[in-house]
């Protein structure tokens, strides 16, 4: 048989060519499954990083030449020569002069505590080492966790111990103190009298009750006085659209786990918005396949226009310019029976015959649907949303409206606008500023700078100096949540205490001390005061409270403190408030959106979060003008052009990225960058996408123009890099499992029902044992294994984090990143299959597979990567010389090296971060995912311990897994039979990776099964 | 043509091979008795502390069980060093005017930390449970030494990996029945009456012989 050497054929391509793509594309048939633009086009760039486990392009470049080389090995050769003439130095040992009570040193403690996440708590269980907080979990009794979290969450804890937080009060610039700021405060609330006329404050969005009644308490005392709230991420949407169908701002909670049909109009509820954890958790929990053919997946359809992690969990997906959404939206209101005076649009972007079919699905499954509208829709295409869950019965089964969570939900780009309009008239003689960035965040028309400037006193409180801090006359540095009492409420309405972990590290108080300095509470703590709120609140009283506040603060959760179901009524006339259905304009549109890694500019400052690959994009340390390959065609734009985008009189820079799947004519761009005071990680990081943003139209914009500059920016995308070579192997392109490995097993659930083992290809049946040299190893004990459900993974990321934050893994930044030497042990593959503009997506978590004839313990001249007999490859640092082989000879491309020293051993506040479990790594030396085998060694020791018993399943957990919201990793005992993992592996979609090498991997994946509509044609 | 070296260049080269090879050798020797000195070890070496803390006295005079002080060892993987409260508990009955104990009454009164000077320390990437070693019959004085005879408290071994794997290779030459682990002047059976215990009590603990790297690396 001929094999197929393509690469080896041609020359290879400098720059993506996307019409050449097309072509292999359609040479392929369309069913081949691919990961990137430049693997289609063939780059030079692609095959270094394909062929090469170090690309030739690692190796040069450094901006050092042959002779520096010499000199400095010369030099390093001296100094490694002395350095081992020195004694290993004496340590100090520093006992407590009074031991606290429950630590045992050496043992981690857990606590409950939960995080504000635009305003919504989420509830979380934090380890903490000797005091200090190391890692972040879910806490399985919040409702909005159940023990999952997304990788907000699991890098949060690095802005605690971010080296560049304000450590002390400044005042004019300058060096202040606490009780200096504290005085300026009581002198403003004595010089406010009774009326507090010119007081302002400014806040984010407000769930905390504790900050709620506090801030009423203000208002009550100064009924001049004026509360303000802008969260840049947004919640308008939801609440101007609840408001416009049902009369007052409500809250939705959805209950994914009863939807049979799901329709999203470009709502991203996998990874953004009140309870998006939980909702992946309900999410995938309805694409389990453990029933076997009889199991019954959910169907999702959405309409977005940037591919995201939801849009790729779609069983349909249809790329759509945010303008159109509300078209479609309006036609598939129609399909389901509700009656718009306007009625809809002849056309969208989405087919009639499909449209028609989405509607016949939801009202085949009346009461067990969801449309769901997105966070950044206008209110309108929320109202519809609201009417057809009231048109197909949802209202109150999978839909369940309760009141706001929020304190007070008001239209915020209203009240920030009014807040500006009042500066500008110089109303405002002092204006309190808590956790929020508005001179970074505020869109560029408010002119917040400067507006800001025009209030006589000026107090900012935050976590860093920001853009807003430094134009402030006092800044007080905030604490973060890890460090105080707070309390909020989940994206149901359960309220959690937020109950910090460690004392404040600098001189930092918290939101609540700085406001109660204006009020009546002047002086009380932050625990006091959310204490006393409560205690003031229910109906306990004394011992009963106090017992209620320990249960409380030990769950996590207040319990029964969910907001009930509200009933709701749909207004009628909310169809006559529709926007006149209006074609959509023509030209360039630009859509915002949050960042999938950074947020709104909350974690600019965070490496770990910088350096996590974007969902889709794989993008690292940067945003930008994200086009799909149409637009990109059509405008002549190539990858990495340095463009300007103009909008009405507005400008900003970008790069340009190419999204397979990003509806044409259209841009999007992430929020979060740009920053000019966010700290060293985040200056120079991308550009600020604010710039070209209005208050009228924030969210999405048409009329933009494109300019092209001549210059090309340098974009740090991991999506070429790490691509299993294929090298050798004959092209399968017209088989369903198309990748011509078969990385990603794919298939339909009819493919599925006809044939459960549709995974399991030719070569993988291969019984390879017999053929090895090698006598088997035996395991008596234990031996771990995992299973990976590609069917659950949505791509998000938070395993990647949490991986980062458990083991230790080290930082390496933007230029490191491009040569392909980013640490992390787990990856999320991403592959497409399909044509440019609208392709399937698929998500391939990929850490270690711990293989049982392991490629890289073979070559080790060191034995440094060796077998344990648990059937682990141990990798033990401190015998690696770093020679290298074992990660050349790694097929997965799991393994990491130290190129440099990139563990920061220097930065005493990032000290606290670390794991004490896992050694720091430092230059020279190879590493990689080892099951987190600290976890396991706990484990063990702590069964042998306890009478030699035997660890029960699901006892470890690794860190992977425990972050996973979608609970798509499972870890166990392979030689248990009854484990939950080996149940997966004997499920019939299990299947390995590369098994032809007969390395037999331990780490085994479950083909993903998609469920489309037979109605419709793909 | 004339010879360029005289002949006694024969005897100066072959006196500078053997030198060589006798200067290498002898050098090795150096190298590795260095590696293997106190001096490099801190093997058998006491250390300036604040207080000179006799384990002699506490633990062997005394009588002190060593858990009084080290509290965590049977559940963590440190064994735990005595906060000052626990020193007062009997120093602020007795001793009380002790000049050697005033830098624990001092910290006791400012609630500063005693800073003592570690004797047995591991490198970073080694991680030692003593848990798990109490809880499988391997006794204090196995690791620590003849601790109720210390004065001063020095390192009894070198720690090295080598010294370790002593014990992870042969339990059976070093394990003893569990009542017997915190006794500090347990004496075990002579040659081949401990390796029948040790075998035995190996059976009976499912002690295993660990040796793969992240039994300790990781």
């Amino acid at each position: 048989m001929k094999k197929e050497k393509m690469s080896e054929d041609t020359t290879p391509r400098n720059s993506i060519d996307l019409a050449a793509a097309r072509a292999t594309l359609e040479r392929d048939g369309g069913k081949r499954m691919w990961q990137s633009l430049d693997e289609l086009c063939d780059t030079a760039q692609f095959r270094d990083f394909s062929h090469n486990e170090f690309p030739a392009n690692a190796e040069k470049d450094d901006g050092i030449n042959r002779r520096d080389v010499m000199k400095l090995m010369a030099a390093s050769a001296a100094m490694a020569g002395l350095s081992a003439c020195t004694k290993l130095p004496t340590e100090k040992i520093v006992p407590y002069v009074r031991p606290p009570e429950e630590i045992i040193p050496g043992r981690p403690l857990f606590y409950a505590t939960s995080m504000p996440q635009a305003g919504v708590s989420l509830g979380l269980l934090v380890e903490s080492n000797m005091g200090r907080p190391t890692k972040i979990e879910g806490n399985p009794e919040h409702p909005g966790s159940q023990g999952g979290t997304d990788s907000f969450a699991q890098g949060s804890i690095l802005n605690l111990y971010d080296p560049d937080r304000l450590r002390n009060v400044v005042f004019e610039g300058g060096l202040s103190n606490w009780a200096d700021f504290a005085s300026t405060m009581d002198n403003a609330r004595v010089n406010f009298g009774t009326k507090g006329t010119g007081l302002r404050v400014l806040t984010g969005t407000v769930t905390s009750p504790t900050l709620g009644s506090q801030l009423k308490k203000l208002q009550a005392q100064f009924p001049e006085a004026k509360w303000h709230q802008y969260e840049p991420s947004g919640g308008d949407g939801v609440r101007e659209g609840t408001r416009l169908a049902f009369g007052k701002p409500m809250n939705p909670v959805y209950h994914f786990e009863l939807a049979d049909v799901i329709v999203s109009l470009d709502a991203d509820f996998l990874s953004f918005g009140p309870g998006h954890t939980r909702y992946a958790r309900d999410f995938s929990r309805r694409r389990d396949l453990a029933a076997g053919p009889d199991a019954k997946l959910n169907r999702l359809y959405v309409v977005e226009p940037m591919t995201t992690s939801t849009g790729s969990m779609a069983d349909h997906r249809w790329p759509l310019r945010a303008s159109e959404v509300e078209a479609f939206a309006r036609q598939l209101a129609v399909a389901v029976g509700v009656s718009i005076p306007g009625g809809a649009p002849a056309s969208t972007a989405v087919p009639a015959d499909a449209v028609s079919a989405i509607g016949r699905d939801l009202s085949a499954h009346r009461g067990a649907s969801i449309v769901i509208a997105g966070e950044h829709q206008p209110p309108f295409v929320h109202a519809l949303a609201h009417a057809m869950n009231a048109a197909l019965g949802n209202s109150g089964k999978t839909v369940v409206y309760t009141e706001s969570i929020e304190v007070s939900p008001v239209n915020q780009m209203d009240s920030l606008r009014d807040l500006v309009n009042d500066l500008n008239a110089g109303k405002v003689e002092f204006l309190l500023i808590l956790g929020v960035n508005p001179v970074y965040t505020a869109p560029v028309d408010l002119n917040f700078g400067s507006a800001l400037q025009k209030a006589k006193t000026r107090v900012y409180s935050g976590l860093l100096s920001d853009e807003t801090g430094v134009l402030c006359n006092w800044q007080a540095p905030a604490s973060h949540y890890l460090e105080s009492w707070s309390d909020g409420r989940a994206y149901d309405g359960t309220v959690s205490i937020t109950q910090p972990l460690i004392a404040p590290l600098y001189e930092n108080h918290s939101i609540h001390e700085v406001l109660s300095l204006l009020t009546v509470d002047t002086g009380k703590s932050s625990h006091d005061l959310v204490h006393d709120y409560w205690a003031s609140q229910r109906a306990e009283k004394g011992a009963a409270f106090e017992a209620l506040w320990q249960t409380s603060l030990h769950d996590g959760v207040m319990a029964g403190t969910a907001l009930p179901a509200a009933a709701v009524t749909l207004r009628s006339d909310f169809v006559q408030q529709a926007p006149a259905a209006q074609a959509a304009a023509g030209g360039l549109e630009i859509v915002f959106r949050p960042d999938p890694t950074i947020f709104d500019g909350e974690y600019s400052n965070n490496g770990w979060l910088q350096e996590t690959p974007k969902t889709v994009t794989r993008l690292t340390w940067d945003n930008a003008a994200m086009i799909g390959p149409a637009t990109a065609q059509k405008l002549g734009l190539a990858m990495s052009d340095y463009v300007v985008l103009r909008l009405s009189g507005m400008e900003a820079k970008a790069g340009v990225f190419i999204v397979p799947g990003h509806v044409d004519d259209c841009v999007t761009v992430h929020l979060g960058y740009g920053r000019s005071r966010g700290g060293k990680i985040a200056s120079g990081a991308g550009f600020d996408a604010n710039l070209l943003r209005t208050s009228t139209a924030p969210w999405m914009a048409s009329g933009l123009q494109i300019v092209k500059t001549g210059q090309t920016y340098a974009l740090a995308s991991v999506q070429h890099q790490y691509s299993i070579d294929f090298e050798g192997h004959p092209a399968d392109f017209a088989s369903q499992t198309a990748f011509r490995r078969d990385l990603v097993q794919i298939g339909t659930l009819d493919d599925f029902k006809k044939n459960p083992a549709f995974a399991q290809n030719e070569e993988n049946q291969v019984d390879y044992h017999a053929t090895s040299l090698y006598p088997p190893y035996k395991y008596d004990g234990y031996a771990w294994g995992m299973s990976i459900d590609l069917n659950r993974c949505i791509g998000c990321n938070a395993c990647v984090v949490a991986c980062t934050s458990e083991n230790n893994v080290a930082v390496v930044g933007k230029d490191q990143v491009a040569r392909g030497r980013a640490m992390h042990w787990v990856r999320v593959d991403t592959y497409f299959r399909g044509n440019l503009d609208a392709p399937e997506v698929y998500y391939q978590p990929l850490p270690c597979m711990q293989c049982e004839n392991a490629p890289c313990e073979y070559v080790c001249p060191v034995g440094a990567t060796t077998h344990s007999p648990e059937g682990l490859n141990d990798m033990t640092y401190n015998r690696c010389v770093g020679t290298r082989y074992c990660s050349n000879n790694c097929p997965y491309k799991v393994r990491r090296f130290n190129f440099y020293l990139y563990s920061d051993f220097n930065t005493p506040s990032l000290f606290g971060v670390r794991n004490p479990n896992v050694t720091v790594r430092s230059r020279g030396v190879m590493e990689k995912c080892t099951y987190c085998v600290q976890r396991i060694n706990a484990a063990k020791i702590r069964s042998e311990v306890e009478n030699n018993r035997t660890i029960a399943d699901g006892e470890i957990v690794t860190a992977c897994q425990q972050a996973c919201p979608a609970e798509a990793i499972v870890f166990g005992n392979i030689n248990d039979p009854n484990s939950r993992v080996s149940k997966l592996k004997a499920q019939t979609r299990n299947y390995g990776l590369l098994v032809d090498l007969n390395t037999r991997p331990r780490t085994t994946y479950l083909a993903r099964v998609r469920n489309p509509n037979p109605e419709i044609r793909a | 043509m004339p010879q360029i070296f005289h002949r006694s260049a024969n005897a100066l080269s072959r006196f500078s091979i053997i030198g060589a090879v006798v200067l290498l050798t002898l050098l090795s020797i150096a190298l590795w008795e260095i590696t293997v000195s106190p001096w490099y070890t801190y093997q058998d070496e006491t250390q300036q502390q604040p207080v000179p803390f006799s384990h002699r006295h506490h633990a062997g005079e005394l009588g002190i069980d060593c858990r009084y002080c080290h509290t965590s060892v049977e559940k963590s993987s440190f064994a735990g060093l005595p906060p000052t409260q626990t020193c007062m508990t009997c120093h602020s009955q007795i001793w009380t005017n002790s000049e050697m104990l005033e830098p624990v009454r001092t910290s006791y009164r400012t609630n500063e930390s005693l800073s003592w000077t570690r004797i047995n320390s591991l490198p970073d990437f080694v991680y030692f449970d003593h848990s798990i070693h109490v809880a499988k019959g391997i006794g204090c004085t196995t690791c620590h030494g003849p601790i109720a005879e210390m004065p001063l408290t020095y390192r009894a071994g070198t720690l090295y990996m080598s010294w370790c794997l002593d014990c992870h290779r042969q339990p059976e030459k070093y394990v003893r029945p569990k009542s017997e682990v915190f006794n500090p002047f347990y004496e075990p059976p002579s040659g081949e009456k401990q390796l029948e215990l040790g075998r035995q009590l190996v059976k009976e603990y499912k002690i295993r012989s660990l040796q793969h790297c992240s039994t300790c690396h990781r």
